[in-house]
């Protein structure tokens, strides 16, 4: 990481330290959600960005996390903080197995495999069997937590910070996992199988592995996710929480870090300000923005900025008096 | 010395009763002198979309009611938000409403999962969560709920009414009966077994379940046919509903049928399963079906109707979803009226638990809202109805307490 870098991320890390105590409980609120969704979206761009596979059902892996969380919490009284790393072994598990055959198929192919998973999945969790876990229609409804070492934090405030250490341990995680080897060997089966092959690149493990990775990161937002909400129900993860993901991750900017934050501040906010600006159609209003977005920044928010940082360092070279001037 | 006394006495007497006066407006947040703030959460888009009109229906109610002034001087800011029928939004928009608007009654929100999804959150932060569109039993719970209320009658209800009914004509029936494996149907089956009471044990022959995954509800119908009951009580949601009336018809089955109401559109099950397969099936109903030619004359509907043309002239005379928004927003008004000038989240509550024969015009006649400190479900009352073939025919009396 530059010199640039690692300031601008401290910067950006002391206002996200600061925000919640100037605004209010409920922005501080939807905040923390929009954190929460950058690492779902961090997860489906290992997939989709870096490994360039398409997933329309990655809010089945969401939802899977969810109903660990809760029914951990619900049901064995486990701590919230403890179902976290239970949430993300379970979706890493759930991903592997199911990429393993999935990848098998390619890109379209694929995609529709993980749309079949997003469709039957809500309905999968309303199985009479598996009811007395978790609930059936009704769902589970799961306590706040309160601020642990009398903290002087109110519970929203709290679960900030705490889904924002989680976000910096994973976003760390995936950093490093995307600048190694392994983050090499994804873009590589991305931008040429076969030469990938060719370079002692095992595309199926690779393949499954990186499905794996993407599931789990997910799936922890699922159970981040189910613990700021407080309640869980099929109803929660329809096939549309999998195309939001999607369209988040495509607007934040694909194979780029940054860009799932700004993707979960997108998919956060944007229908909230479409549904203001009209009752009638806010999905309308919701195309209209994404139109907008495509077309302004083809490479996505932090493909726009990297671009913008490119021409004002040219713009400070060109202007640097050249050697002959007098 | 007496002329200044009369000013001084008259001054005196202002400045003893102003505090008086002060003391009688109370208000909480989204309460002032000239406005109420009432927020409301509706599915405008997302899968259960087709009640969206429920919520415009309300929004078009209550500009009606500030051109008329308003309710006891004050205008009603109505902010209807769209949770998209999503649990984890309905919690955002819930949020949204109490913390960031501020508002007095969180009122209306609709659909059983996004209502479980902020019961807690509304209970804990004590404002009312008033008439939720759900025929769930367990809104009318005080003890554990007090800021939690329904409004419509609920799914228990209307099962004791049909087990009355038939403990009333046939008494020595027995009975098979299909529902929907979740809390809905499960409503409705113990809302039944309760009202037939001890004899629930040897008149019904056979209860058999099914998902709402299930392709087809065929082969439940042909157990339940097998099981040689001659009253067939099928609590299904429209698909279903039309496939069992048609299934039980085509097995050549005759039981006498009671139809959940939530199935009982004409156009959505009826039509589909087949008029002349339909015909003698018995349901309830306890709003006037705007289809229904009883109501062509109607007082109450005719001012629906023109409330309609002019205040929502873009909405479905033929949807008695109109109809229902309309019913309800009107309670909601006289709870407001009935609280005064002591606008507080806990006299709403109070008020909504103390409504004394209230009369709805789209109600059927004879229909009563009663609350109170232990009753929290406002309408309990239907009337039963057959279906001849072509429409609903109510018959009877007004049932349920």
């Amino acid at each position: 990481m530059s010199k640039r870098a690692l300031i601008a991320l401290a910067v950006v890390l002391a206002i996200a330290c600061v925000l919640p105590f100037v605004v209010s409980n409920y922005r501080t609120f939807q905040l923390t959600l929009a954190l929460i969704y950058s690492i779902a979206l961090l997860g489906l761009n290992m997939l989709t960005g870096y490994n360039g596979q398409i997933s329309l059902g990655h809010g089945a892996f969401y939802a899977i996390g969810a109903y660990c969380a809760a029914i951990l919490m619900d049901k064995y009284g486990v701590p919230y903080w403890a179902t976290i790393p239970v949430a993300g072994a379970v979706c890493l598990l759930a991903g592997f197995l199911f990429g393993l055959p999935a990848l098998r198929l390619e890109g379209l192919y694929l995609a529709l495999a993980t749309f079949a998973l997003g469709v039957s999945l809500p309905q999968l969790l309303k199985y009479h069997h598996i009811e007395k876990w978790t609930g059936g229609v009704q769902g589970i409804v799961i306590a706040k937590p309160d601020p642990p070492f009398g903290l002087p934090l109110n519970q929203d405030q709290w679960l900030y910070f705490f889904v924002l250490a989680v976000v910096l341990v994973m976003f760390a995680l995936g950093w490093n996992l995307l600048r190694g080897r392994i983050g090499r060997a994804m873009v590589a089966v991305r931008d040429n199988h076969i030469s990938a092959e060719a370079m002692g690149v095992n595309n199926a493990m690779v393949k499954s592995l990186t499905f794996g990775v993407s599931a789990m990161y997910t799936g922890v937002a699922g159970a981040l996710g189910a613990i700021a909400v407080q309640f869980v129900a099929p109803d929660s993860f329809n096939i549309f929480l999998s195309i939001t993901f999607l369209v988040g991750v495509v607007v934040g900017g694909l194979a780029s870090i940054p860009g799932a934050i700004f993707g979960g501040l997108f998919i956060q906010f944007v229908p909230n300000i479409a549904d203001e600006i009209s009752k009638a159609a806010p999905w309308a209003i919701f195309g209209i923005f994404l139109i907008g977005f495509m077309y302004l920044m083809p490479m996505g928010v932090a493909g726009a900025i990297r671009l913008g940082l490119a021409r004002m360092a040219r713009r400070a070279q060109n202007s640097r008096p050249g050697p002959g001037a007098t | 010395m007496k002329r200044i006394s009369i000013p001084i006495a008259a001054l005196l007497a202002a400045a003893l009763a102003a505090p008086a006066a002060l003391a009688q407006k109370k208000y909480d947040p989204g309460a002032t002198d000239t406005e109420i703030k009432i927020g409301n959460i509706m599915p405008y888009s997302g899968p259960a979309s087709a009640y969206g009109t429920i919520g415009r229906a309300v929004v078009a109610y209550i500009k009606k009611v500030n051109d008329e002034g308003g309710v006891n001087g004050r205008k009603i800011n109505f902010i209807s938000v769209d949770d998209g029928y999503s649990p984890p939004k309905t919690v955002e928009m819930a949020r949204r409403l109490v913390e960031q608007d501020q508002v007095l009654v969180l009122w209306g929100p609709l659909g059983t999962p996004p209502n479980s999804a902020i019961q807690k959150y509304m209970n804990m932060k004590k404002v009312p969560q008033l008439h939720v569109y759900t025929g769930a039993t367990k809104w009318n719970d005080p003890k554990e709920f007090p800021w939690t209320m329904g409004w419509q009658p609920s799914y228990q209800a209307e099962s004791r009414i049909y087990a009355a009914h038939l403990l009333k004509t046939k008494p020595n029936a027995k009975v098979a009966i299909l529902y929907q494996n979740d809390d809905y149907g499960k409503d409705y089956l113990k809302g039944f077994h309760d009202g037939l009471g001890d004899k629930a044990a040897s008149m019904i022959v056979k209860e058999v379940s099914y998902e709402t995954s299930d392709p087809t509800v065929d082969s439940q119908v042909a157990q339940l046919q097998a099981s040689g009951a001659d009253v067939f009580f099928n609590i299904t949601t429209p698909k279903f509903a039309a496939q069992a009336i048609r299934k039980a018809y085509d097995l050549g089955w005759k039981p006498v049928q009671y139809l959940n109401s939530v199935s009982g559109s004409i156009g959505a099950v009826l039509t589909p399963a087949g008029l002349d397969k339909s015909a003698g099936i018995i349901s309830t109903q306890y709003l006037k079906d705007p289809k229904d030619p009883a109501w062509q004359d109607d007082k109450g509907m005719n001012e629906w109707r023109a409330f309609m043309k002019k205040y929502y002239p873009e909405g479905d005379l033929n949807d008695v979803f109109n109809v229902s928004g309309y019913g309800a927003a009107q309670t909601l008004i006289q709870v407001l009226k009935q609280c005064g000038d002591n606008l507080t989240h806990e006299n709403v509550m109070k008020q909504a638990a103390n409504l004394k024969n209230l009369e709805i015009n789209v109600l059927l006649p004879g229909i009563k809202i009663n609350t109170s400190p232990t009753d929290f479900a406002p309408i309990e009352s239907e009337q039963l109805a057959k279906f001849d073939g072509k429409e609903w025919v109510r018959f009877g009396e007004i049932l349920g307490q």
